[in-house]
């Protein structure tokens, strides 16, 4: 930890029953210091730090409901969507449950993507952090992964042909592609066999998803969290006790997380999917337009850009490569960004691109969602071309020539005015 | 707070086009008794439009996720629902081994009107129609699109070439549909005396798919509004509990 916690553990850790199982298994103590009174967290985290718990609290959502849907599926070809409509109709508070985890995982990505925007303009992927931001890369591609997965278990027309044209995407890759694509299908095409494992993986890697978020809170605390500022608590005064402080700033924006959420649930159960995924699934009719759900739209984007070849590169596999390359390019953005100073707050140009770049983003989605036809082509490709210059041209060179604001001296000084620390609680009393 | 629920709104909003690209003309919206937070079906439009399905539609169209117990909900009796679900017939095994046929009962679902696939395509002039249980659900804009389309017949504009058997529809996706206009005026004797004109019987069988689409639409609406008010209250608890506990350090 970056600061040894002064606060004293909380009095109940003293009874002697308690103390007997401490002993033994420090259950309690643990929790107490992971998220409890003596974890130190930055005393100026504002509400965009929400959302890793949010993120947290989607996941055991899903899990929590995709148990119960699986008590009910039947991952057959015949019988996958009847009984999505027996969960729906005939089970008690299905609709409920199918309803939760078709919009939770909307809003697990909502929630992710904000978290990781976030970590983007405050620089929370900066040394020492690296590794942090790494295992929530492998947590994102975990999610896409699981989440088509799960769009295909109805077996309705878009998760058809959605998992026909995904699964694909593999042929393009040299030599080994069509192997990998029999053995995504398990056959000669998207059938039976596919549904299977795909349902058997979609089970599984939540529970992987688990572990790498627990290994990302571990990384997480090592060196504790980023903050608006950026820069590294001087001492025990920049800090203050995770809880109650921010247990309850997070269980409020929680709720109010969850106010947006139920609205969708029961209110408008279907906008974020497709009406042609209640048509079940017909291998020889196939949709005027297939498109994947909101949150893969900037991907599928740049993934349909690249209509040209580009030297011996085909296009397909250009595209795949655009897609792909847009996840992994992640991992290499701590060293991209040449910056020194780790929140966009002090660096005015960064500030610019920065929100070009989430604005890009937004529009590869809505060209996602429309048809790989002029006009959209072209936005799909200048959308493109500034997603990647974004990491290889420009954070690059902004670092050297960006003049950043100068940095405040402590987290303390901005926020309690200076001298102002007479009587406010941190992390150096109890 | 604001800046980022603005920024959530706008994050969202991009999922739209997605849903809405679909082409063809704008549907007119219908104002439908079901809409909104505390939207309820109208009890004899539903049953009005279950007559209509069942006199009309069902010779050709089935409703294969419905079962005659589910009709308890528009307001019929058990027994109004034995008696509608007799008058079906269900093949069935008996004692030796040979089909035959038994009275439907209230647990079946309902008939579907043709044997398979090919034979409902051979009676319909190779067009297959679908079944009607989700409608309302796989169509860019439910309720108001089925409406549109049952009453959106008319000549086809001039220069236009109907192929064999289609008829024009301003709704239907590239215009040329194989389902004849189904509705005319008069057609059905509604038993409450409300007269059966194109448009009402149109109205009144979208809402009955509408229902057959989302059972659980009111049991929805009747706990969305009070998990709403429920977090209401829990947010704004919390929000006073946040600045309470946080009144030490600004
Ligand atoms: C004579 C048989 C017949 C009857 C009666 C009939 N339909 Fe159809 N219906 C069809 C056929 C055939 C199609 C397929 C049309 C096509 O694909 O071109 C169809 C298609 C439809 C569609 C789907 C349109 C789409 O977007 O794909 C709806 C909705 C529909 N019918 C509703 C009804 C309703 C409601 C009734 C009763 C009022 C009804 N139909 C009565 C034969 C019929």
């Amino acid at each position: 930890m970056a600061h040894a916690p002064d606060i004293k553990p909380p009095a109940y850790l003293s009874k002697p029953a308690i103390r007997w199982i401490e002993h033994r298994l420090p259950l309690l103590s643990t929790v107490d210091q992971f998220v409890g009174t003596q974890y130190p967290a930055p005393r100026n985290l504002n509400y965009w730090w929400n959302f890793g718990s949010i993120a947290g609290f989607m996941l055991v959502v899903m899990i929590a409901t995709g148990v119960f849907l699986a008590m009910n599926y039947q991952p057959s070809t015949a019988e996958a969507f009847n009984s999505v409509e027996r969960i729906m109709r005939d089970v008690n508070y299905g609709w409920l449950i199918r309803y939760i985890h078709m919009n939770g995982a909307s809003m697990f990505f909502l929630a992710v993507y904000i978290h990781i925007f976030r970590g983007m303009y405050y620089g929370s992927y900066k040394a020492p952090r690296e590794i942090l931001w790494w295992l929530g890369i492998v947590i994102l591609i975990l999610m896409m992964a699981t989440a088509f997965m799960g769009y295909v278990l109805p077996w309705g027309q878009m998760s058809y042909w959605g998992a026909t044209v995904i699964t694909n995407l593999f042929s393009a890759i040299p030599l080994v592609g069509d192997s990998i694509v029999t053995l995504l299908w398990g056959g000669f095409s998207v059938d039976n066999p596919t549904l299977n494992r795909f349902y058997a993986l979609h089970f599984l890697l939540p529970f992987v998803i688990v572990a790498v978020v627990f290994l990302h809170i571990v990384a997480l605390h090592q060196h504790g969290s980023n903050n608006p500022l950026g820069i590294d608590a001087k001492g025990p005064q920049d800090k203050i006790p995770f809880h109650p402080y921010y247990t309850v700033k997070d269980l409020f924006g929680l709720a109010a997380f969850m106010l947006f959420y139920a609205y969708f649930i029961f209110f408008n159960p279907n906008i974020l999917g497709h009406p042609d995924n209640y048509i079940p699934a017909d291998p020889l009719v196939t949709p005027p337009h297939i498109v994947p759900e909101w949150y893969f739209l900037p991907f599928y984007a740049m993934l349909r850009a690249i209509t040209f070849d580009i030297l011996f590169i085909e296009a397909k596999l250009g595209g795949v490569i655009a897609m792909f390359g847009s996840l992994l390019i992640l991992f290499a953005l701590p060293w991209l960004d040449t910056s020194r100073v780790r929140s966009g707050k002090f660096r005015p140009r960064f500030k610019i691109f920065f929100w070009i770049f989430v604005a890009d983003c937004i529009m590869l989605g809505w060209v996602g969602a429309n048809p790989p036809e002029p006009p959209y082509t072209v936005y799909g490709l200048l959308g493109t071309a500034y997603y990647f210059a974004y990491f290889l041209v420009i954070l690059p060179l902004l670092g050297w020539f960006e003049r950043p604001k100068a940095l405040p001296k402590s987290i303390a000084e901005p926020v309690l005015g200076g001298g102002a620390l007479a009587g406010a609680k941190t992390m150096e009393k109890a | 707070m604001r800046r980022l629920a603005l920024a959530l709104a706008g994050l969202l909003s991009f999922a739209a086009p997605a849903l809405a690209a679909e082409g063809g003309p704008a549907l007119p919206a219908q104002s439908w008794s079901f809409n909104g937070f505390f939207g309820t079906y109208d009890r004899a439009a539903l049953q009005r439009g279950f007559q209509v399905y069942r006199e009309v539609c069902a010779s050709c169209h089935g409703l294969r996720h419905v079962a005659y117990r589910n009709l308890t909900a528009l307001g019929y009796s058990m027994d109004q629902v034995r008696a509608i679900a007799a008058t079906i017939e269900v093949p069935t095994l008996n004692d030796a081994g040979e089909t035959v046929n038994r009275p439907g009962l209230p647990a079946d679902r309902f008939r579907t009107p043709f044997a398979n696939p090919l034979a409902a395509r051979a009676a319909n002039n190779g067009a297959l129609p679908p079944d009607l249980s989700l409608m309302t659900k796989a169509r860019a804009g439910g309720a108001d699109y089925v409406y549109a389309l049952l009453t959106g017949y008319t000549n086809p504009p001039a220069g236009v070439q109907l192929m064999e058997g289609m008829n024009y529809n301003t709704y239907f996706p590239g215009h040329q549909i194989a389902m004849a206009p189904p509705l005319n005026a008069d057609q059905v004797q509604y038993g409450d005396g409300t007269r059966a004109t194109v448009q009402q019987m149109a109205r009144d069988v979208s809402t009955f798919l509408t229902w057959a689409a989302e059972p659980e639409l009111e049991a929805r609406h009747r706990m969305g509004v009070q998990v709403f008010l429920f977090l209401i209250l829990l947010t704004g608890v919390l929000y006073a509990v946040k600045r309470k506990v946080w009144a030490d350090q600004h």
